[in-house]
């Protein structure tokens, strides 16, 4: 946690779909080389916030973003140019989303979207992501089958190095491993520690234990609000708020 | 008095087992009815000669029918299928939910319920007697039927883009992938098994259409056509021909290397499609 340099900052951001006002005047900083959780009850908007990263809301029809976010400095919703925002900021889903092609296609998709087109630098993006994804090993030998042929774990971590082929500098992870079992959902948080030193991560998680053991910040999010913020090891021994409190120790939600 | 209505349910649940499979069994019947009686009145008259030999008086082939089959299918194809699943790509990736879709979609279904007897009358009017004066071309007749099954690839392959899991799209967007990349290397990959098999099954139809012909193209069954802007014929029309002059045993052969086609197009659509979709499992 050297330098403690600001990655993502976000100043008075309110969300509205429609009418229906899902984040209320949310300020948080995302600190450079750390994995930041947000957690909270179904419907508090944890992913709606995390989805403005790289702007996937604009999806929605009817979603409106008002305030300020900027990463790497740069105020994304001023800026139009949305395809860099989205190289810098790579995204996993919440169930393993591999394209029905191979393992190989798979990861180079990016790199390909991006002008590299040399089956040599392919080769070394593809290996080199699938090593930095832990899933390397498993899947070198068959580099040409189809992507839904593997495990959901193996999927998830093909997703992961699908989104490192394109050399992000954070990861977006949306509930990552709600759709797997627990010893996949091991090794995709260990490999988290391990890609921290790289990359900033924001994972939204359901699973309290998931957000002790992974992450450096934690932010609380309860209908639209953020009502806690700070050091994961504060949140969850001393949290502030009485409803986080309540919260984490599993009296609702 | 639970028993007598539970007597009463079992009684009417038999009794609608019972019509649909008598239903069942009279299209089956009808089917079958139909195909034997082409096949044994047909078959005995096909040879290589009827189906590829010169057109004479005394030995009448389909040859002139089967080039201008294979133009007509061509042609239909050639304009439809593009039109129809650019459309597709526009209705389900571009178009927002409004006014212009629904009056797209509108015109559509308006399009596909239209009896083909009046867009051969387009087609005469437009094609061979008014507009623009060609008079009976394989042409005038390809458009026309290219306009005639363009709603049903349209709406094949917006039923296939739709089909497609959106979390593929929104992975193909997260990586910073454009809307023609996603479009071109993720949405029509996976809808391609839908599309390709909608487009098989409009050249069935192109191959079995004949009331557009008739009015388009000439019924010309003597000669092999020597390019589009000719006159010429088709199976279908064939079939008419043949019926009508007094021919019943040439009219069912032509029926059976009609059937024959279908029957082979309609193969060959859903082992393409299952083909493209195990592709991706």
């Amino acid at each position: 946690m050297n330098g403690q340099k600001i990655c993502i900052s976000v100043r008075s951001v309110n969300l509205f779909y429609e009418t229906f006002q899902a984040l209320k005047d949310i300020n948080l900083d995302i600190t450079e080389n750390e994995i930041t959780a947000f957690i909270g009850p179904s419907g508090c908007g944890k992913t709606s916030l995390l989805k403005c990263f790289n702007r996937m809301n604009d999806l929605i029809e009817g979603c409106r973003v008002t305030g300020e976010i900027t990463v790497e400095g740069v105020d994304i919703y001023k800026s139009a140019d949305v395809i860099s925002l989205r190289r810098e900021v790579g995204m996993v889903f919440q169930k393993p989303n591999v394209f029905p092609m191979s393992i190989y296609d798979n990861v180079a998709f990016g790199p390909r979207t991006h002008g590299v087109s040399k089956r040599s630098d392919l080769d070394a993006v593809v290996s080199e992501s699938l090593k930095s994804a832990g899933v390397w090993e498993e899947v070198k030998d068959n580099l040409n089958k189809s992507a839904l042929s593997i495990s959901g774990g193996q999927q998830q971590r093909v997703c992961i190095a699908r989104a490192l082929a394109v050399q992000p500098k954070i990861l977006l992870m949306d509930e990552p491993t709600s759709a797997l079992d627990p010893i996949s959902t091991g090794k995709i948080e260990e490999l988290c520690e391990e890609l921290k030193k790289q990359y900033t991560i924001v994972i939204v998680t359901h699973n309290m234990q998931q957000a002790t053991r992974m992450s450096d910040k934690t932010a609380f999010f309860m209908l639209g609000e953020m009502l806690e913020f700070g050091e994961t090891e504060q949140v969850f021994s001393r949290p502030r708020n009485q409803k986080c409190e309540n919260y984490i120790t599993g009296r609702f939600g | 008095m639970i028993s007598a209505r539970k007597r009463r349910v079992s009684v009417k649940y038999s009794v609608l087992k019972g019509l649909s499979y008598v239903c069942a069994g009279l299209t089956v019947a009808a089917l079958i009815a139909i195909i034997t009686f082409i096949l044994v009145r047909g078959i005995a008259h096909v040879n290589l000669n009827f189906v590829f030999g010169e057109y004479k008086t005394k030995t009448p082939t389909v040859y002139p029918a089967l080039v201008g089959t294979l133009y007509l299918v061509a042609m239909s194809v050639a304009i439809a299928a593009p039109i129809g699943v650019a459309t597709a790509v526009f209705l389900t990736e571009y178009a927002k939910k409004g006014k212009l879709v629904n009056v797209i979609r509108v015109a559509v279904e308006t399009l596909s319920s239209i009896p083909s007897i009046v867009y051969g009358l387009f087609g005469y009017i437009v094609f061979v007697a008014g507009g623009v004066k060609w008079g009976y071309t394989l042409l005038g007749g390809g458009i026309t039927l290219a306009i005639m099954v363009l709603p049903t690839i349209l709406r094949a392959a917006e039923e296939s883009l739709l089909a497609v899991p959106s979390v593929y799209r929104e992975g193909s967007l997260a990586l910073g992938a454009g809307k023609v990349r996603t479009i071109f290397a993720v949405m029509l990959p996976n809808a391609a098994g839908g599309i390709v098999s909608a487009v098989i099954l409009a050249m069935g139809r192109v191959i079995s259409e004949s009331a557009v012909l008739i009015l388009t193209i000439g019924m010309v069954v003597t000669d092999v056509p020597k390019g589009l802007m000719s006159p010429g014929t088709s199976l279908a029309l064939d079939v008419y021909y043949f019926g009508t002059a007094g021919k019943s045993e040439e009219a069912a052969a032509a029926g059976v290397v009609l059937i024959t086609l279908v029957v082979a197009l309609n193969l060959l659509a859903s082992w393409l499609g299952k083909l493209l979709k195990k592709g991706k499992a």
